[in-house]
């Protein structure tokens, strides 16, 4: 028998080409002297009218190929970008023109698109462009959004975009009733995804064939296609998009078009030439994506063993200038809050606001991380109330094991019910309070205290909807060589896609694991995709892929038993050989099995000729029977009704100096439930790289606006993303196996959740190490240091 | 007005390449858009992440950093220059795959020339030398833990290799 892939460590198979240097991210597509470079002028101010705009000096630069602005589009480019998600609460949408029309909202918003022969002449005629404008008053901070005192956009009373509130119960009333109740307030500041390569496109009009061929560093190619063909007029069947290898995502990719998206291509049309853009950091900090900026505030009412008996929760959402991707992450913040508990009575209300700064979209974690630091932090004040343990407080507040499936009576970001499929939270606990010696730490606390160290411990527990739909689907072909082409649509950023889902086309097909190449993000092998968001892929597309090989091999099954005159039933492939069980001796492969499934009138080679008409086939019968098509493949897609629940717990042990106020973490411990594993060392990577992430959102990383809406600190220089020496030297990870019933497969989604508990398990711990309440994250050193000598004059 | 062009020679993984480059071509871009050596990667062009890195007479610097210019009369390796001449991976190269020491690989190859200058200088880092060696590039996805193992099983890869 063959050995299962599925739960195995397989090494890479990508890894060989970036190893050599021989990846293609976008930047390396066209690489040749004829390529034209775009760039862009962006606003230097956060809001403004632009008055004038004048170009007249770039057009006597040598080797500058076009400059546009508003005024140079036409027809759909002219009109502002596509809402991408809009909601009936959503009232007051508003999304930005590809190029400025008359006002600015952010620094940083384009105005104006140069091409010429490289990106160093193209940045010099950036700096030859003038625009005169009128200054008008910004809007920074939720606190002036709120104030309204002066509008990002005219026409939207209050800086909102959007307020929705949703309720089980009477979370009031309740809370009115109860023994004990809180208030808390608590903020969570900006930060970004950040990938190591920023944004990019080329594009290609091959006007031979009135075709367009598109590269971008996209987490969704099948919608940049279709917004690219919506905007350029032109039909989807005229338009490719190729995602290559991408330099990372974290969410920030999965917005489009961006402005450069339609750019490229429009000026790749116009000039008849390559066209790229590459995206530089500064750029990156202040033209793409942010998240995480809210402010909350938190009533909750609870009993004497610290039950929850109603919560209500009001939050703030600053979602930036603009708002194309809806109101996807204020919505998980409102429902994935909830997290493993029960609320019994639960409110929610937010307000998406307008400010003068770069627009906010899902971040890794994608408003979960607020969510459940909101929560975490209301179960600790609980614990603190009521001077009980942190974690039992927790525990009488789970759903049980066998209230599943559990309905939490909201409706999440995809339109569904919030309804959680399977889970053991009570056996998660136990594997985290093990796994970080948690019932062991007072003693250590009061030892280290004796030397005069401050150490603190923190916990906190998160539920994650992963795998949302719509679909993703598959293609398996199984060419006449042997070799097994999979292709799905949604894209990759360093997940390892091209290895665990050849993983699940092994297993299923029995064909051999170094014969499987796997395409993703290619619209011309796969039309039909989402993309990759919500840790989504493994479940979404392993699941595709799976189906889509379990229809190849019911067809090599099919063939086969009639070329060896066996029963299909009595049939098994391994290692890419169908035999009958027991007389392997009666055995085909199955690139043969391709070439008779594929009834040929030319021969092109020695194994061809064995499925020309001469050679094969019941003169009798027609050469392709009437249910069949010719060929070795599978198509499926996989739909399901909802998401799926991952769940987890992370610990934390930190040390604050008592001079200094540094933050040292000395244990990190994660216990992490996403159903069945498909490949360990592929999510333990993506669990270590969400943690780093999180170190760098709860101790470091802010986006530092003025009040004027400058983003003081945009480079590496001045935003801190951590290295080495920020994380802890070693991550324990422990891993709980709960199979989602939703899928084939038992899968949940992996890839967020080493993010969303940082904020809270930091506070968590920072709070037990101080002995004073934490509000607002992330905490640096100094604030830390500010916070004890405000609490020591509070003291005297 | 055109730019005045300067005769540059780089040689680079032992190949020597002539090629015109105004004065303020940067060394990534030489490399990666006039000789087409497109594994090394710029993520800031300011110094800071560390993915350019190349080996400029062995030692490890940003590319990004350099004017071409600048470079004549030295030897350049950059990722690609680390594969054996076989085609199989080097042993920083091999210690990476066996550690899943990269995910999205965009900063990989920065990580491969530092830590192979790291290990020439000091092929038997202690643990805290091991992660040190790494301390001046950023990477957004792998949480450095596994690009540490790389490190320690490089250095016994490079011993096993060369005893």
């Amino acid at each position: 028998m063959t050995t299962k892939l599925m739960g195995t460590a397989v090494q890479r198979v990508e890894d060989q080409r970036f190893l050599r240097g021989e990846g293609r991210y976008v930047d390396d597509i066209a690489v040749d002297g004829r390529t034209l470079h775009a760039a862009v002028l962006r606003s230097p101010h956060a809001h403004a009218r632009i008055i004038d705009i004048d170009v007249d000096e770039v057009l006597d630069l040598d080797g500058v190929h076009a400059v546009w602005t508003y005024d140079d589009l036409t027809g759909p480019m002219a009109e502002p970008l596509p809402l991408l998600i809009p909601h009936p609460a959503l009232t007051h949408g508003r999304t930005q023109y590809a190029l400025a029309r008359d006002e600015v909202n952010y620094v940083g918003e384009a105005i104006a698109f140069v091409v010429a022969d490289d990106r160093y002449v193209a940045e010099d005629a950036v700096g030859l462009i003038k625009v005169s404008y009128e200054f008008l008053k910004p809007v920074v901070g939720i606190d002036n959004a709120r104030a309204a005192q002066h509008l990002v956009h005219e026409d939207v009373p209050g800086n909102i975009g959007a307020r929705l509130e949703q309720n089980v119960g009477d979370a009031p009333t309740a809370i009115a009733a109860a023994p004990h109740r809180l208030e808390l307030d608590l903020t969570v500041e900006r930060s970004a995804c950040m990938p190591m390569e920023g944004r990019g496109t080329v594009a290609r009009w091959d006007a031979d064939i009135n075709r367009l061929q598109v590269w971008t560093s996209t987490q969704t190619s099948t919608g940049v296609r279709a917004a690219v063909a919506v905007k350029l007029g032109l039909d989807l069947g005229q338009v490719d998009v190729i995602t290559p290898d991408v330099g990372g995502g974290f969410g920030v990719k999965i917005v489009h078009p961006w402005p450069e998206e339609l750019l490229v291509p429009l000026a790749a049309r116009a000039l008849g030439r390559t066209v790229k853009f590459t995206e530089d950091r500064r750029e990156h900090f202040i033209s793409s994506a942010h998240e995480r900026g809210q402010v909350h505030h938190v009533e909750v009412g609870f009993d004497d063993d610290g039950r929850l008996c109603g919560l209500d929760v009001e939050f703030w959402h600053d979602h930036g200038a603009y708002s194309p991707y809806g109101l996807i992450v204020p919505i998980i913040t409102s429902t994935q809050l909830l997290g493993p508990y029960k609320p019994n009575n639960y409110r929610v209300v937010f307000e998406s606001l307008y400010t003068n700064t770069v627009m906010v979209t899902p971040y890794r974690g994608a408003g979960r991380p607020q969510g459940c630091y909101t929560m975490e932090r209301t179960m600790d004040a609980i614990a603190a109330y009521l001077g009980k343990d942190r974690a039992e407080v927790r525990a009488v507040n789970f759903i049980q094991p066998d209230e599943f499936p559990f309905d939490q009576g909201l409706i999440f970001q995809d339109g569904r019910e919030l309804e959680y499929d399977s889970g053991d939270y009570p056996a998660s606990l136990e594997k985290i309070k093990a796994l970080v010696g948690w019932d062991e730490f007072p003693a250590y606390q009061a030892e280290m205290a004796a030397v005069g160290r401050k150490v603190g411990i923190g916990l906190a527990c998160y539920v994650e909807g992963t795998g949302v739909g719509p679909y993703e689907g598959a293609h398996v072909h199984i060419e006449t060589s042997g070799k097994v082409k999979v292709a799905t649509g949604l894209t990759t950023q360093g997940q390892g896609h091209a290895t665990v889902f050849a993983q699940l086309v092994a297993d299923e097909l029995g064909c051999r694991f170094e014969d499987i190449e796997v395409v993703t993000g290619d619209t011309r092998r796969m039309p039909y995709a989402v993309g990759t968001f919500a840790s989504r892929a493994a479940v979404m597309s392993g699941s595709a892929i799976h189906l889509a090989a379990k229809r190849a091999k019911e067809k090599v099954l099919r063939i086969a038993a009639d070329a060896l005159e066996a029963d299909e039933s009595d049939l098994e492939i391994i290692a890419g050989v169908v035999s009958v069980k027991g007389s392997p001796g009666s055995s085909i492969d199955l690139g043969t099995v391709a070439v008779l499934s594929n009834p040929l009138r030319y021969a092109f080679d020695e194994a061809s000729q064995a499925a020309t008409q001469f050679s094969v086939g019941d003169p009798g019968k027609a050469p392709v029977p009437e249910d069949e098509e010719p060929g070795l493949e599978g198509k499926d897609f996989y739909s399901p009704e909802r998401a799926t629940f991952a769940s987890g717990m992370h610990a934390v042990i930190v040390e604050t100096d008592p001079l200094t106020a540094e933050i040292t973490i000395l244990k990190y411990a994660v216990v992490h439930d996403c159903g069945h594993l498909i490949n360990p060392m592929i999510v333990e990577g993506q669990i270590h790289g969400g943690v780093a992430q999180g170190i760098g959102g709860a101790l470091y990383e802010r986006m530092a606006y003025d009040e004027s809406g400058q983003l003081l600190n945009a480079s590496f220089m001045d935003f801190l993303m951590p290295y080495v020496t920020e994380v802890p030297d070693g991550i324990d990870i422990d891993h709980l196996e709960t199979p989602s019933p939703l899928n084939p497969l038992g899968i949940k989604g992996a890839g967020e959740a080493g993010v969303i508990p940082s904020a809270a398990v930091f506070a968590s711990a920072i709070e037990d190490a101080e002995g004073f309440p934490i509000t607002a994250m992330p905490i640096s050193p100094s604030e830390l240091f500010a916070l004890r000598q405000q609490r020591a004059e509070e003291k005297s | 007005m055109s730019e005045e062009l300067h005769d540059v020679r780089l040689v680079v993984n032992g190949t020597t390449h002539h090629t015109q480059v105004p004065a303020r071509r940067l060394l990534s871009d030489a490399l990666r858009h006039d000789l087409a050596l497109t594994g090394t990667h710029v993520g800031c062009e300011h110094g800071v992440c560390g993915a350019c890195t190349v080996l400029v007479d062995g030692k490890p610097m940003r590319s990004c950093l350099i004017f071409a210019v600048s470079a004549i009369d030295t030897e350049i390796t950059t990722v690609e220059g680390l594969t054996e001449p076989d085609g199989s991976l080097g042993p920083v190269q091999q210690a990476f795959a066996e550690c899943h020491g990269l995910q999205c690989g965009f900063c990989t190859p920065g990580f491969l020339t530092t830590i192979t200058a790291g290990l020439a200088e000091n092929p038997c880092p202690t643990h805290d030398e091991a992660r040190d060696m790494i301390a001046g590039n950023l990477c957004r996805c792998t949480g450095y833990q596994n690009i540490v193992k790389a490190v320690e099983r490089a250095a016994v890869l490079i011993e096993e290799r060369t005893s």
